[in-house]
């Protein structure tokens, strides 16, 4: 093949003169960290909600529910990053709509509120599953006993949901690693993106996407070990930990 | 807030949008759908073989490419395409692939891992004892495989198989790193060329939340009527 590789240039000073490649790489993924965490932190809360109100007695409240996931599962991401980013500024009042995109790091902001929200839709369909199998003995018993609804959910129903959809809302937080570089498309620089500017800058194409891919390889091999770890931890005693296949990203 | 919103332009560039645009999303996803199920199948049974090295290296691309953003993974074939086409032509250098061969090859290869692991879990639902009882009437591996385990665990296997299509077609909107015209491709060109982003980026989201929609419900359908009854 007529590719000259290069396996130095990840030491070599990158165009801006301060860094180097390497370090180009490892800012990017810590912003593909940042963009993850801050946005799995709105997809695990919004989900949550949305997942109990799904379960909920209220037909309306259920319908608004199921609205909601249908709606933010059915646009691809990238149309709703696109949706965040050039179209919600627009459709606002001028002075919202300019403050929205003169903001420093305004990229930043829109790619945690859109993948949280994208994942929030998925996060509500495991958390409703994890509340329907249980048995409904459970919500009887626990207002039986005189708990209101809210604390029925809070102290009964959610402690156990939680514990048996830990294997599948880990693979949804893989999922939520992997879908921040949609966030490439509306300038955030994470880790794909950081790879793609090094192949751009420096021509070592297939070194840049080696060192990118790497990266996530071993974010994927921590976090699937730290999920592991917890599963043990809050397995709940006499169910099989078992999950259905379910179709991903 | 829709004071000046601008119906014509949506009117006015439907035949690119769809004759241009949406024929290179469907025929994308259609093919990407047949290919990754074919090789996917195929992954699935190299992982649950035997044979020593087999199940090991399946395994390694299957859990490798699950670990990548599909963003990277397109941009990786975008690069490495015209070298694997030199490498099987023999051509003295890279050569040239269009857009649509190069995201084909990509998606293809993408889908593969994750329809690999769908079928791995449809032929792990079939009881063993139809393996042996195959095994016993003399059936040979393949004929065992294709007359007795897969067409079940196909079928077992449709829901969440026409579900990761949905997923498949709204994915290829990300062929638009690599500049690639495909549905969402020609509605952000006519967004930029007009300066209508608001009127082409809401009409992009209503074709796909509408489409969507509807497959996935037609999907929910269909899985209560081919349900094998147990």
């Amino acid at each position: 093949m007529g590719y000259k590789w290069n396996w130095e240039i990840f030491f070599q000073l990158s165009p801006d003169g301060t860094y180097t490649y390497l370090q180009l790489l490892l800012f990017g993924a810590g912003w593909t960290l940042a963009t993850a965490l801050l946005a799995w932190a709105i997809a695990l809360s919004v989900g949550t909600v949305i997942g109990v109100i799904r379960t909920s007695p209220m037909p309306w409240l259920v319908r608004l529910g199921n609205a909601y996931v249908e709606l933010f599962r059915n646009i691809p991401l990238l149309v709703q990053m696109f949706l965040w980013y050039f179209v919600l500024p627009e459709v606002m009042p001028q002075v919202i709509g300019d403050w929205l995109k003169q903001s420093a790091n305004a990229s930043f902001y829109n790619a945690v509120i859109c993948l949280g929200l994208y994942t929030s839709a998925r996060v509500a369909e495991q958390v409703k599953a994890g509340i329907l199998s249980l048995r409904s003995g459970q919500r009887m018993a626990g207002l039986a006993m005189g708990l209101t609804l809210p604390q029925t959910y809070c102290y009964v129903l959610l402690p156990m949901a939680f514990r048996i959809i830990l294997p599948p809302l880990s693979s949804e937080f893989l999922n939520i690693i992997k879908n921040s570089s949609v966030a490439l498309t509306i300038g955030l620089i994470e880790l794909t993106a950081a790879a793609r500017s090094m192949s751009e800058f420096s021509f070592q194409v297939f070194e840049a996407f080696t060192g990118a891919t790497l990266i996530y390889v071993v974010i994927n091999v921590v976090v699937v070990a730290g999920m592991r770890w917890l599963e043990r931890r809050v397995a709940v005693p006499g169910f099989i930990g078992m999950s259905p296949p379910v179709a991903a990203h | 807030m829709f004071a000046n919103f601008d119906w014509d332009v949506i009117i006015r560039s439907l035949p690119y949008l769809f004759l241009d645009g949406m024929r290179f999303t469907i025929m994308l996803t259609l093919m990407a759908t047949g290919g990754g199920i074919v090789i996917g199948t195929l992954l699935a049974l190299a992982r649950l073989s035997n044979i020593p090295g087999l199940s090991h290296v399946a395994g390694a691309y299957v859990n490798l490419i699950r670990s990548m953003p599909l963003v990277l993974v397109i941009f990786w074939f975008y690069f490495l395409v015209p070298y694997i086409g030199q490498w099987i032509t023999g051509a003295s250098r890279p050569i040239q692939v269009g857009a649509f061969l190069s995201a084909l090859v990509t998606f293809t290869l993408f889908e593969a891992a994750y329809f690999c692991e769908i079928m791995r879990a449809g032929i792990q639902s079939i009881p063993r004892g139809q393996a042996q009882a195959a095994q016993a009437l003399g059936m040979g591996y393949w004929t065992a495989m294709g007359e007795i385990i897969l067409p079940q665990a196909f079928r077992n296997m449709v829901p969440v198989l026409l579900t990761q299509t949905i997923i498949l077609f709204q994915d290829t909107s990300l062929v638009y790193v690599i500049s690639v015209t495909d549905f969402f491709g020609a509605a952000s060109k006519v967004a930029q060329r007009d300066g209508r982003l608001v009127e082409m980026y809401l009409f992009a989201a209503f074709v796909y939340f509408v489409i969507s929609l509807a497959a996935s419900y037609w999907v929910r359908r269909l899985q209560h009527r081919i349900a094998i009854i147990r």
